[in-house]
Parts: C-alpha cells; structure tokens; sequence
C-alpha cells in the first residue's frame, strides 16, 4: 500500500530533474482540471499526497512542500465542488505535524486560497484557528523545548497569515472574530486546550490586527475567566459547619485533627489545599496569570491605557454583576498596579461613580462599593492622596443622606447607606495610620465621619460588628472621637441586622480583594498587596505600655513565629469571612514551639473577620523591623 | 465611479425595552452594525449614514417583549455594484495568476488570469512584479496602481 508518487512530466526514479515552478504548477493545474472532465487520476494523487502526513521520509517532504507551494500556485484552477476532497485534506492539515518549510508552504496556500475567493476566507480563516491548539497526541510535549520549539513556529505562521489575509481582504478581521470566539474551548474541555487558545487570542490582541478585534478579544476572555470563576463552588472554599466556634480552634480539636492521617477531615477544610485539586481553579489560575503577563507586555509598550478602557468596561458588565466574584476581579488590581495613577485612579473613581448614581440597581451600588472599601485597603501602590479623596467622596455622600433621611435605624430601607458606611469604615481599619498622622483630613475626614455614625439612622449597629469593633477600638485609640453607647459584640462576626442590609446576596461580607487563594496569582499579586498583618493598628501602640508583663515572655516567641510563619500570618489574618482554615502542620509546629496565652485576643480578631485561633499571643510587635505603613 | 448611490430612506426600527433610556444611542448602535455587509433591503452594503428621528412618540408593539417602533429619517451611502459595471479600485498583489485590488478601502476584488486582457503580460522587473502592456512601454500595472 505504498504511496504513488504523481507523475510529474517526465520523472523517473534514478533521475532527478529541475522543473520549473511554473511547469510544476501548469501540472497541478491540468490535473485539477481533469476532474472537470471525468478523469481523476492525477487528482487522487494530489489528495493522496496531502493525506500523508505522519513519519515522512525526507524525500516525501520534499514531495509535500512543492505540491503544497504548486497549489498555492493553481489556486484559481480549485473549484468548491468538483475538488472538496482536495479541500477537505488541506483544511484538515495541522500545521504542528511538521516541520518549518511545509508549514510556510502550507500557510501560503492557505493565504492564497483565502484571497482568491470569498467563499474559502471563512474555511481558511476557520483552518488557521484550528491551528491555535495542538492536535492531542502533541499537548503533553508542550512543556519539552521540541514542543516549545515548534509552538514558536507554527503560532508565528498562523499569526503573519492573518496579518497577510487582512492585507489584501480589509473585512477578513471581523470574520475572523467571529470564528476565533466561536471556535473557543468550553472550559469542560479535558486537554485544557484553552490555556494555548487564550494565548493566541491575547496574542491577536497585541498583534498587528490588534486595533480591529482587540477589545472584543479581551472581553471574551474575561468572560470565560468568568465562567470559571463561578464553577468554583463557595464552598470549596468555606467551611463546611458554620454553627461550631467557626473562630475559636479549641486545642482539644487541634489534637484531634493533628493525630488523624487526612488533612482535611471533619469541619476543617483548609482553603488552599481543597482548592489544590480542584482542576478548575487550576485552570483559572492559568489563565489568570495569562492575563497577567499579557498586561505587563500592554504597560511595556504604553498600550496599557487603552486596554485598561475595554478591561473597565468588561468589569461593569462581567465582573461586577456575576454573583460574588472570586478571582477574576485580580485582572483589574494587576491592571490598575502596573500603572496606579491613571489606572489606579480610574478604576477608584468608576466604582465611586457607580455607587452615587441613584439610578443604578442597589445590588450594583452595593458590590461596587463593596469592591471600592476593599481595593482602597489593599491595592498597597495607592497614594494617600487618592484614597483620603475617595474617602471624602464616600463620606460626603453618606453625610448627604443622613441629612435626606430622618429615619431611624432600619437595615432593608437604607441597604445602599449601611454599605457606604461599613465601607468608610473598613477602609479606615486597614488606613487609620495615615490620616491620623495629617491634622487637615482630620478635620475635613473625621468630623462629617462622626456626624454621620452618630446619626439616627445608626450605622455603628447595623454594619458587620467586627468591622465595627476594629474600626471603634482602633478610633478610640487614635482619639479620634469615642461613641457613648457601647457596642457589645462579643466577638460575633456578624449580626441580625447586618445580614438584613446585606440582603440575600449577603452583600455585608463581600470583601472580593481578600487574598488571592489561586497560588500562582498570588505570586505576582502578593509585591503589590496589604496584608491585614502588615497593619499596624493604632491601638496596638496604647497597649504597648500595659500588659507588659503579661505577654512579654511570649513575644520573642511570638517574633521567631511571625518570622518563621509569615506566609501563613499572611494567609489567616488577610481572609475574610467567608475563608478560614489554618494550615495544619506549620500551625502544629508553632503551637508546640511557643507558649500558650489562654486569653482571646483582642488585636487580631478583626484580621479580615477571621478570628485566629484564640491561642494565639495577644500581640505581635515586630522589634526591629520598620513600620509598616 | 459607477455603483455608488445615495439614497433617501423611512426606516422603522424596533428597540428593546431596556434601550428606551438612551434612545439616540441605542439608535447609533444598532445603525453601527450595518455598514460593510451586504444588506438585502438595500440591495448593497451600507458605507455612511445620517439620521433623524421622525417623530417622538412610537408606537409599543404587544407581545412578550414589548418593543417599541420608532420612525427615522436616513440619508444612506450605498455600494451595490452589478456586472458590467466599472469599479476602481487599488492594486494590493500581482501574481501571473491574478491581480488582487481592493475596492473603496473595503472591498477586495481579483481579477483572475483569464479577465486580464491580453495586452498585458505579466513581467518581474527588479524583484517587482508587473503587468506591462504590449502596446505602450509605459503603461503599467503594479502593487499600489489604481485600476
């Protein structure tokens, strides 16, 4: 079952003669055009050659390269009926099946084919995207340097083939749109070929043909980072029993959990390592960090403005209306720390935007003041500048209200309000610091603040008791202003009233910049992150000067934990609510190592509404490190 | 150029709902999307428009989705060449089998081997690929003539 070469003009085995490209192309040609009469010997041939394609001897390389260019050639000799067999093996090709010269061969054919004839560009354009992905046998080399190798060489071809399609046909960009986004992976693809697809797309978009489909490139693809984010289930995350001092790790359990060989039985799942298996957060994190690298080629070649625009848009109406975001809101950090002043600034003032505009759904007012308090508490790149006059803004706002409302307290009328203000005070947890240092945001800051907290409508009572707590204690401290009633909390973590203004969305404890739990997301986010243990509350000074004795023996203990434990510190005290879990074994080592204080804590509770486990020393004073904000 | 028209049209365009906030945009929006295909009512492709709202009461349409009529007045540039007709176009690619122009910054046409009158012959001139003609030494066809 050997092949048969074709009979090209006067060609025997033992001889080798040069024919011209033009006699090998009138050859081709007669051979098309034999069909049209009835004799398709010739032309099986030419199908037979294009078939053959896996363990090529050198010569029938050669043989594939030159019937590939004396097509390209012949073109116009191609009919869409009489020759479809011909037309389906070359669509059919894969690029990644060889090597250099064919594939320039086969992608001058195909550029060829698409501009000689409206009815091919979608059939061509349509083979090229399928080229994006490997066929399957090859994903696994991906990694190897052949793989690399040779992905090089085929997404460059792929790539200058579009380039040169839309040369010569200026509306092949917007075909080209609609197959690349058609012919996208679903996320349920097992060979993960959307990894590499995305790659291109975000390739597209830096490319040459970028003006022309850029923006709606980078839509789709937030779109499916999305659509991963919201296949991870909350609770992958959470744990599993609510009702059982979700705060407190009593030691007994500590012990139980530490002599049972599964790491994450009973109601303890540890956040990170129940989402290390899960497939689809290893996917998002991929992507995500796709995204990421993609950015920073945008900022390096000054495009990352304009970006920055369709990603803002993209998030309105992706991001910021799919139910409690996890992850895929780190594009916009990542976006917004490559260039903190324009974009920074940017994305600040389109959520404040957003959340004063009275015709917007309260949901959308809700969460994007909700993703306002957390990225001006975490994006550590913001100036104090910027954050005090979103701050004004949100206080100004909340003051007007008050003074539009006489109301009393009531959770459900005033959602939006209650928001604002756990909001305000949120941020202050994380910034108290700064303003306190500068006499005039006192006054321009605080004392509208204080109006506003003393007012009828009561925000102290409503908003999540913890962030009220932290924000009270770290006010008294500072001597910013104390509030006659006190508030018993009891260390709740929230209260009746808080879930009634967050509503069935449980808008109160959105806190969507906590921590990135994706591990190589976090890598890149991390330089540019605040982490609730990198704060210094201002009432941890006021308790420097008691309880000296009390704790002192713990500290040097306490400093060789915090240095030795920093990832974990980081990880327990920036979570929020809805993550908790404690890395079993560096926790473990660490409670042997030190001694145990039996009291609560009062310090670290607030860390993100995870209450550490109540062992934990009182305090943390880094000795000699420098302050932190 | 022949195929060029413009043309007076009442058109009636139907919204959604959730488009009545901003009707002059949405308006531009959906009028952004014919150009550059071929269009049917038209019997061309759509190239430029201008329009004005006739009237600023429409009428609701019943139905699931109630959407709402409005009445516009459009000045349309229409592209709807036949055969026969003469196009000019730029020449973007020279090959012995064919000449590739694009029409109107738009539209790509190819004149295949065979439509070349025979006057022409193809030549490479210093890596430059070309059509001369026969009769006049100068008269020459290459990459960015117009045609």
């Amino acid at each position: 079952m050997g092949l048969e070469l074709p009979k090209y003009p006067e060609m025997e085995e033992d001889q080798v003669f040069n024919f011209t490209d033009s006699e090998i192309v009138s050859h081709v040609k007669q051979a098309l055009a034999s069909v049209l009469s009835g004799d398709n010997n010739s032309y099986n041939q030419l199908v037979g050659v294009m078939h053959h394609s896996k363990h090529l001897a050198p010569d029938e390389v050669a043989l594939l390269e030159t019937t590939l260019k004396a097509l390209a050639g012949a073109v116009s000799s191609i009919d869409i009926t009489y020759h479809d067999s011909l037309l389906s093996a070359i669509f059919c090709m894969s690029m990644w099946n060889y090597g250099p010269h064919v594939a320039d061969a086969l992608a001058e054919l195909i550029v060829s084919l698409a501009i000689s004839n409206g009815k091919y560009l979608d059939l061509c354009l349509g083979m090229l995207v399928s080229n994006f992905t490997p066929p399957p046998y090859f994903l696994d080399k991906l990694k190897m340097p052949h793989g690399l190798e040779r992905k090089g060489q085929v997404l460059s071809r792929v790539h200058a083939a579009f380039k040169k399609i839309a040369d010569y046909v200026p509306l092949a960009p917007l075909r080209l749109l609609t197959i690349v986004l058609q012919g996208m992976p679903t996320i349920y693809h097992k060979d993960r070929a959307i990894v590499i697809y995305v790659e291109n797309m975000l390739k597209l978009e830096s490319g040459e043909i970028g003006e022309l489909v850029g923006s709606t490139i980078l839509m789709a693809v937030v779109d499916r980072l999305i659509e991963l984010d919201v296949e991870i289930g909350w609770d992958a995350i959470l744990q599993d029993d609510f009702s059982k001092g979700i705060f407190e790790m009593e030691l007994e359990d500590v012990d139980d959990i530490e002599e049972s060989a599964e790491p994450d039985v009973g109601e303890f799942r540890l956040s990170r390592k129940s989402l290390a298996g899960n497939s689809i957060a290893e996917l998002l994190d991929n992507l995500l960090v796709l995204t990421f690298e993609h950015l920073e080629s945008c900022e390096r070649e000054g495009r990352l403005a304009k970006v920055f625009e369709t990603l803002l848009q993209s998030f309105q109406v992706t991001v910021l209306s799919a139910y409690k975001s996890k992850f895929a809101q780190f594009v916009m950090f990542y976006a917004c720390a490559l260039d903190p002043e324009n974009c920074g600034m940017r994305f600040a003032t389109m959520l404040a935007d957003l959340f004063v505009q009275d015709s917007q759904p309260q949901p959308t007012r809700m969460s994007a003041v909700s993703y306002l308090a957390s990225y001006l508490s975490r994006a550590k790149f913001l100036a104090a500048s910027s954050i005090s006059s979103m701050l004004k803004r949100l206080v100004d706002w909340c003051l007007e209200y008050c003074e539009a409302h006489d109301g009393d307290i009531n959770p459900n009328a005033h959602r939006v309000f209650y928001s604002g203000c756990q909001a305000i005070m949120y941020v202050l947890c994380f910034r108290m610091k700064v303003f306190v240092d500068v006499p005039r945001l006192k006054s321009e800051l605080l004392i509208p603040l204080e109006q506003v907290l003393k007012h009828k409508l009561n925000p102290l009572k409503v908003c999540l008791p913890s962030v009220v707590e932290e924000f009270l204690r770290q006010a008294k401290a500072a001597s910013l202003f104390t509030v006659c009633k006190t508030f018993i909390f009891d260390g709740l973590l929230e209260s009746e009233l808080s879930r009634a203004f967050g509503g069935l969305e449980r808008l109160d404890t959105f806190f969507p910049f906590d921590p990135c739990l994706l591990k190589k997301c976090d890598s890149f986010i991390r330089p540019m992150f605040v982490f609730w243990s990198m704060v210094k509350p201002t009432h941890d000074d006021a308790f420097d000067d008691d309880d000296d004795d009390d704790g002192s023996s713990d500290d040097y203990l306490v400093q060789d934990f915090v240095n030795e434990n920093e990832d974990i510190m980081n990880d327990e005290f920036g979570k929020s609510f809805d993550e908790q879990g404690v890395d079993m074994d560096d926790f473990d080592y660490a409670l042997k190592k030190m001694s145990i204080t039996p009291k609560a804590t009062s310090n670290y509770k607030f860390g993100g509404r995870f209450q550490e486990p109540a062992r934990m020393p009182s305090r943390i004073r880094p000795s000699t490190s420098p302050e932190s904000l | 150029m022949e195929g060029l028209s413009v043309a007076d049209a009442n058109l009636l365009m139907y919204l959604h709902p959730s488009k009545s906030r901003n009707v002059s945009q949405s308006i531009l929006r959906e009028l952004g999307s014919l150009p550059f295909k071929f269009n049917e009512t038209f019997d061309g492709v759509l190239l430029a428009y201008d329009v004005n709202i006739l009237d600023k009461q429409a009428k609701i349409l019943s139905g699931v989705h109630p959407y709402f009529g409005l009445r516009l007045k459009a000045n349309l540039l229409l592209f709807s060449p036949k055969p026969d007709m003469l196009l000019e176009g730029k020449v973007v690619k020279l090959s012995q089998e064919s000449i590739h122009v694009i029409v109107l910054g738009f539209s790509s046409a190819i004149i295949t081997a065979e439509n070349i009158h025979g006057e022409f012959k193809y030549r490479t001139k210093d890596k430059e690929e070309l059509f001369a003609s026969k009769s006049h030494k100068r008269h020459v066809i290459k990459v960015g003539t117009m045609i």
